[in-house]
């Protein structure tokens, strides 16, 4: 059996919309009808745009939101109904939220996690030695945590989130805040963790580069559905449709004019022409280019992941490609 | 001119209004407590005449018209905690209202003014209606006493403002907001009248409950809305609380500035 | 919260980190502590000024009122000690944290009074107890072993009753975080109400504040017993020895009301 399985999942919440008297209900259906399964030892991102439904998603994976229908199953248990039990197998880490103690130095925080989750006091010792050093925590675990940093916050907000050994980590935002040698440090903790122990990570980020690098495998949720489920090349190719391909000429010249594509950048010689998959191809247009002016260098930029969430957070899914989803 | 000069003023009264008057429950369930304590009050005290008589230049009727009055003024006037402006200058959000061409406790008195009116429409008036209803209570005698308890209201909104910016202000100083604004809050309360009136005080706590500001948040308006306080004693009783008022929000402009400065020069 | 003896150890854990961490700024937990200590008497002071107009109460004497706002009072006290950051709880929706509280294998109520403990609280149990003090020497009891067994128990009773007013009546902001306001009305009104003689007050605003929300069983029953004191309302004599049974049922109410509270966060939620 899978480690998450969700098997249509929904979830409708009802708004009083306006105000005074006036007041009507309405229904929103936040998750409408969400099926997948994750495997042990996958590393999964969830994106989407804001409101589209992933934060109450995760609500309900992790039992602090009661399904309105469908089902759900996480490490074997029914989340919501036994909510204390799965928390012990599952680690959480909400971006802005703090679930350190406010007034206690950090290292406090950690003893009280090993109480609740009942770590054993070697094993704790282990893992904080393992996750100090990953996170280099050294400096500040005696600190207060209203005195630290956001990034140093966030490195003791996914230790405490993984003191306890959990089986799989639901993490919003980890590497907000930090700089790009803590982020890299935070990649690396996930990857040996994933590695060394068949750590399952559910991640939703805005960085791009943490999904390019940690996952293996892409779900896309908009208006409460889920458009898309494989992986990144495959995504790259659905929703990136627009290839850049970047000539050198040997001299500065306007603008080209080339049937199927458009100029987006000149900067001297070099220009910038972005064209469409279905309309024509790299070979094509660089004979074309070719006719035009003399070439001295070509390059081909595929469409970064970048360009291509940045679309799906600006625009929704469902926009570009239609509510059909590939199981 | 003057209404030129006024128009930012009330602007920010406008926002402080609206920012209340936004919860509604929140109102509702304030206004809720509000009349639960009013009723505890007005019984604890009827008690003190079970053989009638007078307290201090109370009767039975000026006695339970003070619970009630004090029920809905102390909303209104708002002598309860309040750490807005110390919050901004603890989380350094203070700074985005100093680069604005308006001192910002000129803007925060503003602000609460707005606010009081809200208060004093939702929280204000209910609890003395319920309170005229369910016991009968003892109004002005003429348009002179009104006005005079309207003017009085007014003044007590700007000596409880300039109070709570001046312990909100301590945050520049000390870590411990907490321990300070607990202190304050328990201070305003008790001498204010709040918890009982200044008139039923012993002597010696009562002149010095009359040295302080206190009694000019909330006892004053209060003395003048039963008629203990009447004729001339009035237009005395209007000028202590104007002189109060300035008085404080000297202090408090002046502690806010040095605040500042301090700031600037030691970068927070 | 299965395991209450392994919650409690946790929560004096808790407690003494917090107060590690509070002791480290030893002048202002001093201030705190004195502060909080000086000021509850401006909360006694109000007694003593009506005492200072009339000789009695609703047929109460100060001493006998002393004993009323001592019992209640310390009773209280030790609640605020106990459950006092409760009143953060409509925060901690607004703000997410209750969330992360739910992903934890502990109680949601244990994780959220043992967020904060402000041991300057402590300053208010020490003036109750010196009210105390006052009103057991100026009081003209005989001290039979019931009455002493009754006014031990009634301590660790009423402190159970307050911390279940609490519990259930905090549980509005589950519905609506604006509500705490109106919480306050039977947590601060109750303790207020409770420090009073309540035979002063109206039939039916004992009914809600003393017998449906049960503070006349923190210190005026309780208090009747003590002082061999006639009730003035007449009820039955069994009444002023139940306080430990009420308690027990109250925190079983307050209990479910919270479990309720939580469920329907769960399912409206988020």
């Amino acid at each position: 059996m899978a480690l998450v399985d969700v098997q249509d999942l929904r979830k409708e919440f009802v708004v009083r919309r306006g105000s005074g008297l006036r007041r009507e209900r309405v229904v929103v259906r936040a998750v409408d009808g969400i099926t997948f399964a994750i495997e042990s030892g996958s590393i999964v991102g969830y994106i989407g745009p804001n409101g589209a439904g992933k934060s109450t998603t995760v609500k309900m994976l992790t039992g602090i939101l009661v399904p309105s229908g469908g089902r759900v199953s996480v490490a074997g248990f029914v989340p919501s109904k036994q909510r204390t039990k799965l928390a012990a197998r599952i680690g959480v880490m909400f971006g802005q939220r703090v679930q350190l103690w406010w007034d206690l130095p950090l290292i406090e925080s950690f003893e009280l996690l090993r109480h609740i989750y009942r770590v054993p006091a070697e094993r704790f010792r282990q893992n904080l030695d393992m996750l100090g050093a990953a996170l280099e925590l050294g400096p500040f675990l005696r600190t207060p945590v209203r005195q630290l940093s956001l990034g140093q916050r966030i490195r003791g907000e996914l230790t405490a989130a993984m003191l306890h050994e959990p089986d799989i980590l639901f993490l919003d935002e980890p590497t907000i805040g930090l700089d790009v040698v803590a982020r890299q440090r935070v990649r690396e903790l996930l990857l040996r963790a994933n590695r060394e122990r068949g750590l399952t990570v559910l991640l939703t980020s805005h960085d791009l580069v943490d999904i390019e690098r940690l996952c293996s495998r892409i779900l896309v949720i908009d208006h409460g559905h889920l458009v898309y489920d494989g992986g990144l090349e495959t995504l790259k190719e659905r929703y990136g449709t627009e290839r850049v391909l970047v000539v050198d000429l040997e001299e500065p010249r306007p603008p080209l004019d080339v049937e199927g594509a458009r100029v987006i950048k000149v900067d001297g010689p070099r220009q910038w022409i972005a064209f469409e998959r279905e309309r024509t191809n790299a070979a094509r247009l660089t004979a074309q280019v070719a006719a035009l002016a003399p070439l001295r260098d070509l390059t081909l930029q595929e469409p970064d992941i970048e360009d291509v969430v940045r679309r799906i957070y600006a625009e929704g899914a469902t926009g570009s490609a239609g509510r059909s989803s590939t199981a | 001119m003057p209404l030129a000069f006024l128009r930012l003023d009330l602007e920010y009264a406008k926002r402080g209004y609206a920012r209340y008057a936004a919860y509604p429950a929140a109102t509702l369930a304030g206004l809720f407590t509000n009349t639960v304590f009013g009723f505890m009050r007005a019984f604890i005290l009827l008690a003190l005449f079970e053989g009638g008589g007078e307290i201090g230049g109370y009767d039975r009727a000026a006695t339970v018209t003070y619970a009630w009055l004090t029920q809905g003024l102390a909303a209104t006037i708002f002598i309860w905690g309040w750490q807005d402006l110390g919050l901004r200058i603890r989380t350094g959000d203070i700074a985005t209202d100093l680069i604005r061409p308006v001192h910002p406790l000129r803007a925060g008195l503003a602000f609460d003014v707005g606010r009081s009116l809200c208060h004093a429409i939702f929280r204000g008036v209910p609890p003395v209606v319920i309170g005229s209803l369910v016991f009968g209570i003892t109004t002005p005698s003429g348009p002179a006493v009104w006005l005079a308890f309207g003017l009085s209201c007014g003044l007590a909104i700007v000596v409880s403002y300039a109070f709570r910016a001046i312990y909100n202000v301590a945050s520049f100083w000390l870590l411990d907001w907490r321990g300070t604004t607990i202190l304050a809050i328990t201070a305003a309360n008790f001498f204010s009248g709040f918890v009982i009136p200044v008139a039923f005080f012993p002597l010696p706590l009562e002149a010095i409950a009359r040295a302080t500001p206190f009694p000019a948040m909330l006892q004053v308006p209060v003395d003048i809305f039963v008629g203990r306080v009447a004729g001339a004693e009035v237009v005395a009783a209007l000028a202590s609380q104007l002189a109060w008022a300035i008085l404080l929000l000297l202090a408090a402009t002046w502690l806010f500035d040095r605040g500042v400065r301090r700031l600037v020069v030691q970068g927070g | 919260m299965g395991e209450p003896l392994e919650s409690a150890g946790l929560f004096l854990r808790l407690s003494a980190a917090r107060i590690r961490a509070q002791l480290q700024y030893r002048t202002s937990f001093a201030l705190q502590t004195v502060g909080m200590f000086l000021i509850s008497f401006l909360d006694f002071a109000a007694i003593l000024v009506i005492f200072a107009n009339v000789p009695q109460l609703g047929g109460w004497s100060v001493s006998e009122v002393a004993l009323l706002y001592a019992i209640s009072s310390l009773a209280f006290s030790l609640t605020d000690l106990a459950i006092g950051h409760l009143d953060y709880l409509p925060q901690l929706i607004r703000d997410g944290s209750f969330d992360l509280l739910l992903v934890r294998p502990r109680g949601t109520l244990f994780q959220v009074v043992t967020q904060d403990f402000q041991i300057r609280r402590i300053g208010k149990v020490a003036q109750s107890l010196m009210v105390l003090g006052y009103a057991l020497a100026t009081l003209d009891v005989i001290w039979t072993p019931d009455r002493v067994a009754l006014l031990i128990a009634t301590i660790p009773a009423g402190a159970l009753i307050f911390a279940s007013i609490w519990v259930a009546a905090i549980c509005i902001v589950f519905w609506t975080t604006e509500g705490n306001e109106a919480a306050n009305a039977v947590t601060y009104g109750g303790t207020f109400f409770a420090q009073y003689p309540i035979n002063i007050y109206d039939r039916w605003l004992r009914r809600f504040l003393a017998y449906l929300i049960p503070t006349a069983f923190v210190a005026y029953f309780p208090c009747l017993y003590i002082l061999g004191k006639a009730d003035p309302l007449g009820l039955p004599v069994w009444l002023q020895v139940s306080s430990p049974l009420v308690a027990l049922a109250a925190a079983l109410a307050a209990g479910l009301i919270w479990r309720t509270a939580v469920r329907h966060y769960q399912s409206a939620g988020g």
